[in-house]
């Protein structure tokens, strides 16, 4: 004979398999949402990004007349120069113009005297990417600068290294994957948030809604330990979350290759084995989301209820995640070993293509286990009270 | 065989059961009459071990239902007040759900819900999805799902509540069948009626106790009343709650 608790577990899925709602808001919406969202917003910024630093820069230049070889230099660097409008000033305030150039009258007698010559950029700097604009401008003027300088000094006889006293180069660390897990650093919360939003329907339903339902007390009445009974609720809403987080990992192993990351030398590898591992580290969480889920639940007298104390408990999984995600330090050993902050942790340094410590891995998976257990636990006791049978 | 003996339960200061007791045998029809609010559903609910009495025994076939609870709930099918179905489930799989959870084994559990759809005449329903049944089906959907273990002992709160007139005649033929069969079944009603045309044996219950326990003939000798109902009034004192 099959016991209870596979009996539960089996009717918890085949019923809610039959609910469209839950169907599309735990395994459609809620695993694939991400990914799709992932993908579709990175793809457009790192496009956006790669086609404005190759595209020739459009700059409208006032008095370009009183400049013509800095705006000889400014051809050469791939800017084309346009006719600037009558109040640039203005242009920019109405987002006519992004930036504007501005040779101002004295610029020429100035630059013949040999004293520092001024220009002007006018721009709004709270614009997006207006920023990366003026940082390319810049940089092409500082060229032209320097390069003046340069000839200026050895004109008078002095060695142009004199003016650099440093010599800066760059040894940049990273590697091209470890940027590339800056891009991949909200998968985890995506994976974390997803973990609770496919549970949740089911938590609700298997509790609270069977109250609603009216079919509690019966189904309490059979000669079943509790225990039994919410074991296989827990297990069945278990299974979806589960189920939720690898149609997730599945999808963005699809969606990420798809990226145009290859401009912007980035490498993305997350591939079969780095999916698995990302399961690995992540299912645990299916049970305490869970069982967190399901004691939330099992307080509430009705559907409404638990979904309203859901809703506004789905803010808890995400506090971690967001919190390292915008002040991300160096992991220690606690983080390793608490729920929801060991996910993010271990998540990152596995898309970031650093090595996994064994201990590491085995706190992360022990350490949420046992509060899931123990919430587990806590709805077992809860499922023994006596007035929650009573729906009325 | 149930047997209930000086059962008692407080909900704070309110002592919905005090003290009642009572035997329903083998074979015969026990009904619990009472007003609204006279604590038939407590009773019912501490006999099938959903709650726990503050004080007093039960035993079910000799079964201490407080002691061994889960032993006691096999020997028992019950008709709660609440009666939802799982509505994506059809009629059928209700019925064998419980029954898995009852231990049946596939092959008994197939037989079973086969005699009880035949029995209960759902035929037609049978395989549907339970959501949109009608208020008699869903009472018998819940009826076949509590009895799909054979039990020995029948237990129904107000069974008949919400019941149209054919559906209630359907009903009382059904819970003279299982008597005839040689069950014990006991159930609860506010209906001086139902009460009347069904029963063996009456328990009268008023604010938490017994006021009356016999045959229909034993209540109106002791009353001194030829007309039941008006016997019922008499030992509950009024006729609030009833109908």
């Amino acid at each position: 004979m099959k016991p209870a608790w596979w009996t539960v577990f089996r009717k918890e899925v085949t019923e809610n398999l039959r609910d469209r709602r839950t169907v599309i808001n735990s395994l459609v919406y809620g695993p694939l949402f991400g990914p799709f969202l992932f993908v579709v917003l990175i793809g457009f910024v790192v496009s956006q990004a790669g086609d404005r630093a190759e595209r020739p820069l459009e700059l409208p230049v006032a008095g370009a007349e009183l400049a013509p070889n800095l705006m000889a230099f400014l051809r050469q660097n791939n800017i084309v120069i346009e006719q600037a409008p009558e109040d640039p000033e203005q242009a920019v305030r109405d987002q006519d113009q992004e930036l504007v150039l501005r040779v101002p009258a004295e610029y020429a007698e100035r630059w013949r005297e040999g004293r520092s010559a001024p220009l002007e950029l006018i721009y709004d700097q709270s614009r997006q990417f207006t920023q990366q604009s003026v940082l390319r401008l810049t940089r092409v003027l500082d060229g032209y600068g320097g390069l003046h300088a340069a000839l200026r000094i050895s004109a008078r006889g002095v060695n142009p290294e004199v003016m650099r006293p440093l010599a800066i180069v760059d040894r940049d660390q990273s590697s091209a994957q470890s940027r590339a897990g800056m891009l991949l650093a909200f998968l985890p919360y995506m994976l974390i948030i997803g973990a609770f939003v496919a549970g949740m329907y089911l938590a609700i339903d298997t509790t609270a809604g069977e109250r609603e339902r009216q079919s509690l007390e019966a189904l309490l009445i059979n000669p079943v330990p509790r225990s039994q009974i919410l074991i296989g609720k827990l297990a069945a809403t278990t299974a979806f979350a589960l189920t939720a987080l690898a149609l997730s990992l599945l999808a963005f192993l699809i969606a990420l290759p798809l990226m145009p990351v290859g401009q912007t030398g980035l490498d993305i590898q997350f591939n079969v084995t780095t999916a698995a591992w990302a399961m690995l580290a992540i299912a645990p969480l299916a049970l305490l989301a869970a069982s967190s889920e399901t004691l939330v639940a099992a307080f509430s007298k009705s559907f409404r209820e638990a979904q309203t104390w859901l809703g506004m408990m789905m803010v808890l999984p995400a506090i971690p995640a967001v919190v390292l995600l915008l002040n991300p330090v160096k992991p220690t050993a606690w983080m390793y070993w608490t729920p929801l902050v060991s996910q993010h942790v271990v998540l990152n340094q596995i898309v970031r293509g650093e090595l996994v410590a064994g201990w590491q891995f085995a706190a992360s998976i022990v350490g949420t286990l046992a509060l899931g257990l123990f919430l587990a636990w806590l709805c077992i006791r809860i499922y023994h009270r006596e007035r929650l049978a009573i729906s009325v | 065989m149930i047997q209930v003996a000086d059962l008692r339960k407080a909900f704070g200061t309110v002592k919905a059961v005090d003290g009642v007791s009572f035997t329903a045998h083998d074979g015969q029809i026990t009904g619990l009459l009472g007003p609204n609010g006279a604590g038939k559903t407590t009773t019912l609910r501490m006999l099938y071990t959903l709650m726990k009495p503050d004080a007093g025994s039960i035993r079910i076939d000799q079964v201490d239902a407080l002691a061994q609870p889960l032993a006691a709930r096999q020997r028992m099918g019950v008709l709660p007040d609440a009666k939802g179905l799982y509505k994506r489930l059809s009629a059928r799989e209700n019925i064998e759900y419980f029954g898995r959870l009852q231990g049946l084994d596939e092959a008994s559990l197939r037989r079973r819900t086969d005699e009880l759809i035949a029995a209960l005449d759902l035929g037609e329903i049978a395989d549907r999805r339970s959501e949109g049944f009608s208020q008699g089906q869903r009472v018998k959907t819940a009826i076949a799902r509590a009895l799909i273990h054979s039990p020995a002992n029948v237990l129904l709160d107000e069974p008949t509540n919400g019941l149209d007139v054919m559906a209630t005649r359907a009903m009382r033929r059904f819970l003279t069948g299982l008597r005839d069969a040689g069950h014990c079944v006991l159930f609860s009603s506010h209906i001086m009626q139902e009460v009347s045309a069904l029963c063996d044996r009456i328990v009268v219950i008023a604010r938490g106790r017994v006021v009356a326990d016999g045959t229909p003939d034993e209540l109106r000798a002791q009353t001194g009343n030829d007309n039941l109902e008006d016997a019922f009034v008499s030992v509950i004192g009024s006729e609030e709650g009833l109908s």
